[in-house]
């Protein structure tokens, strides 16, 4: 064997370990995780949108619509009552009620916009939930498009041409019926007010969880932590103290990122002109009562698993890689509650979101913005269970020696007799 | 004279491996006892059995007669633990890690005679004000046998406690270790430099793949074995 073999042999062998290829198959499962929604997207937009239909106008016009919603769209109620229409778009879980009023077409003809009332049924405010509405706003432009088509054959030039129609949109969102608004102008006022949670939670978790890991990997690899369990400190002294001096810490970082994060944001212009509280949709001192206990729980939450997965950390390199699980169970919940609305997804997955614990205040405030304290509530008292039981594991495992010979290996461990 | 250490028949296994093999030794209070032996012989594990850090298979161990399986809480209060290349938290200066420790000790003024007497021991003189990071090896070693003497505790195990050192470096620590028994703490410590442990020790243990193999006085074991040294005196009990 050459010299350069062996080495380059040595080499590979060094590299490849599990550590750098676990993380290498989990990105790449989620890649394709994430291909699959991108697919999934795709196949959303070549279904026909399931709509209702009221047509109270005779005239020309309306029939073009009507033509093209037929044949576009599968319309599952054809009636003249709004109540009753919407009633049955929200039992058959369709897009949108489409109603065109009497003197639509003649209004047209009049040079006025013709008026087409949508009623949208908002099911989530994921981005893969206004996907249906997309495809009915697409029918609705090709519904101009034909019409103006339709002026121009008539050889009517004014200017009513480039835009015969005219949306009067009103959006049912977890019953709340806002007046105006568009599911995506809703998305966008939601997003920008509630996103902010999600990826601040993932930040403190990712570096409070990290520090305390590593901080437990460096007190074994400097075996400070011998010294410290044979001081006369009580064992759960010493895991709430970690735990605490990180949540400390991680809260520190959380504001300073926070504050990167609002300046951010108000540089881009995300800030929406549309008043919230117009909408019903503001917080009360109850509900950030309820959004800062269910990050305050969660954090205590994070910080225990730390301390557990920080006990099978050999020396500060090794906690590195413990980091994996944690990030994981950050960034899942937080694309998947940016993908879809906690209420739209499939059960198998509303299982997986609330089982992670830090799913839960990255879902509470759009959940309070719509009054469902049911899943807030219900998140902070299964996040509380969790934090005690991880905590109980942490302080029985600091009363054991596992503490000190735990180490994560693909292999049997394997004691020196010193 | 009053056992300061009890050990009886102690087991340690390790899934399968058999660390410690039915090793038994008294240690007196007031005494240097050495435990000896070579690289991998269960040393630092029957150390860590008696600073509680490691549970015991089977046997008895006592600290001034508390048990370190039933009592562990109160015979933290009696010892002080050396491991074996510890370091320190490396963002605090020596003193600042000195006072982190003689806190779990005292209050007030308390706190500030134990640091002190660790900044005495240590003998770092201003370097003492400087961040451990920047210590060398036996800097570091001088800090972490101020740190475990300062308290002036009843039990100090410490294990291999010149390892790495230098000459000078190792005989200071070997002062340090001599003058903390005129102040009454009894000394367990490990070492695989058998002259230094004839030189320190009252009484020693030879202890080889877990099982103490020969126990007395230096003196008297050379003698038993016609041997110049404990090195030698070694090399006879394992042929």
């Amino acid at each position: 064997m050459s010299g350069l073999t062996n080495i380059i042999i040595k080499e590979i062998r060094e590299l490849l370990t599990p550590s750098t290829i676990i993380p290498i198959i989990v990105m790449a499962f989620i890649f394709g995780s994430m291909g699959n929604m991108m697919g999934g997207i795709g196949e959303e937009l070549e279904k026909k949108p399931v709509i209702g239909l009221i047509n109270e106008d005779n005239g020309e016009l309306s029939e073009i619509a009507a033509d093209i919603l037929n044949e576009r769209a599968e319309i599952i109620y054809k009636g003249s009552n709004i109540e009753e229409g919407l009633e049955k778009i929200r039992e058959e879980k369709a897009t949108a009620l489409l109603v065109i009023p009497t003197n639509f077409s003649e209004n047209i003809y009049a040079d006025e916009p013709g008026e087409i009332e949508v009623y949208w049924i908002m099911k989530g405010a994921g981005i893969m939930d206004s996907i249906s509405s997309g495809v009915v706003d697409g029918l609705i432009y090709s519904i101009e498009e034909e019409i103006s088509k339709e002026l121009i054959k008539d050889g009517e030039y004014s200017d009513i041409v480039l835009n015969p129609t005219v949306k009067k949109e009103t959006t049912i969102f977890k019953d709340k019926e806002l007046k105006g608004l568009s599911p995506s102008a809703i998305s966008g006022i939601l997003s920008s007010q509630s996103t902010m949670v999600p990826i601040i939670m993932m930040m403190i978790i990712m570096m409070a969880g990290g520090t305390v890991i590593s901080s437990m990997g460096m007190e074994k690899e400097n075996k400070t932590l011998e010294t410290l369990l044979t001081l006369p400190v009580k064992r759960s002294s010493i895991v709430f103290g970690k735990i605490a001096g990180s949540a400390i810490v991680g809260l520190l970082m959380a504001i300073i990122y926070m504050l990167g994060f609002r300046y951010y944001m108000s540089s881009l212009g995300m800030s929406s002109e549309i008043n919230l509280a117009d909408l019903g949709l503001t917080l009360g001192m109850k509900d950030y009562f309820l959004v800062g206990a269910s990050v305050f729980i969660t954090l205590l939450a994070a910080l225990s698993l730390c301390m557990i997965l920080g006990t099978f950390a050999e020396n500060y390199k090794s906690a590195q890689t413990l980091n994996l699980p944690i990030v994981l169970l950050a960034i899942v919940p937080m694309f998947l509650t940016m993908f879809k609305d906690f209420d739209t997804l499939p059960l198998l997955l509303k299982i997986v979101v609330f089982a992670i614990p830090f799913s839960h205040p990255m879902m509470a405030m759009r959940s309070l913005m719509f009054d469902n304290y049911l899943l807030v509530l219900s998140g902070i008292g299964y996040v509380v269970i969790f934090s005690a039981a991880m905590m109980w594991i942490i302080v029985k495992i600091f009363s054991t020696e596992k503490v000190l010979t735990a180490k994560l290996s693909l292999k049997m461990p394997k004691f020196k007799r010193r | 004279m009053n056992n300061a250490i009890e050990v009886i028949d102690l087991i340690k296994d390790f899934g399968k491996i058999r660390a410690v093999d039915g090793a038994s030794f008294n240690v007196s209070e007031g005494e240097i006892f050495g435990l000896i032996g070579p690289n991998g012989a269960g040393k630092t594990t029957i150390l860590r059995i008696i600073s509680t850090l490691l549970q015991i298979t089977s046997g008895e161990v006592k600290v001034f007669d508390y048990d370190v399986r039933k009592d562990a809480s109160d015979v933290r209060k009696l010892i002080s633990y050396l491991p074996e290349d510890a370091g320190a938290y490396k963002n605090l200066t020596g003193k600042g890690y000195l006072t982190f420790i003689a806190k779990f000790f005292g209050n007030g003024k308390e706190v500030s005679e134990i640091v002190e007497k660790g900044i005495e021991i240590a003998d770092l003189e201003e370097r003492i004000n400087d961040k451990v990071d920047t210590y060398s090896k036996g800097m570091m070693r001088r800090l972490l046998v101020g740190r475990a003497l300062m308290i002036d505790p009843k039990l100090a195990i410490l294990d291999e406690p010149t390892s790495g050192l230098d000459v000078i470096n190792a005989q200071e620590v070997r002062n340090i270790i001599k003058n903390s028994v005129k102040m009454g703490t009894t000394i367990l410590l490990s070492s695989h430099n058998m002259l230094e442990v004839e030189f320190l020790c009252g009484n020693i243990a030879l202890i080889n793949e877990g099982k103490i193999v020969e126990e007395g006085k230096p003196t008297e074991l050379k003698e038993k074995y016609n041997a110049s040294n404990i090195e030698e005196v070694f090399t006879e009990v394992i042929r």
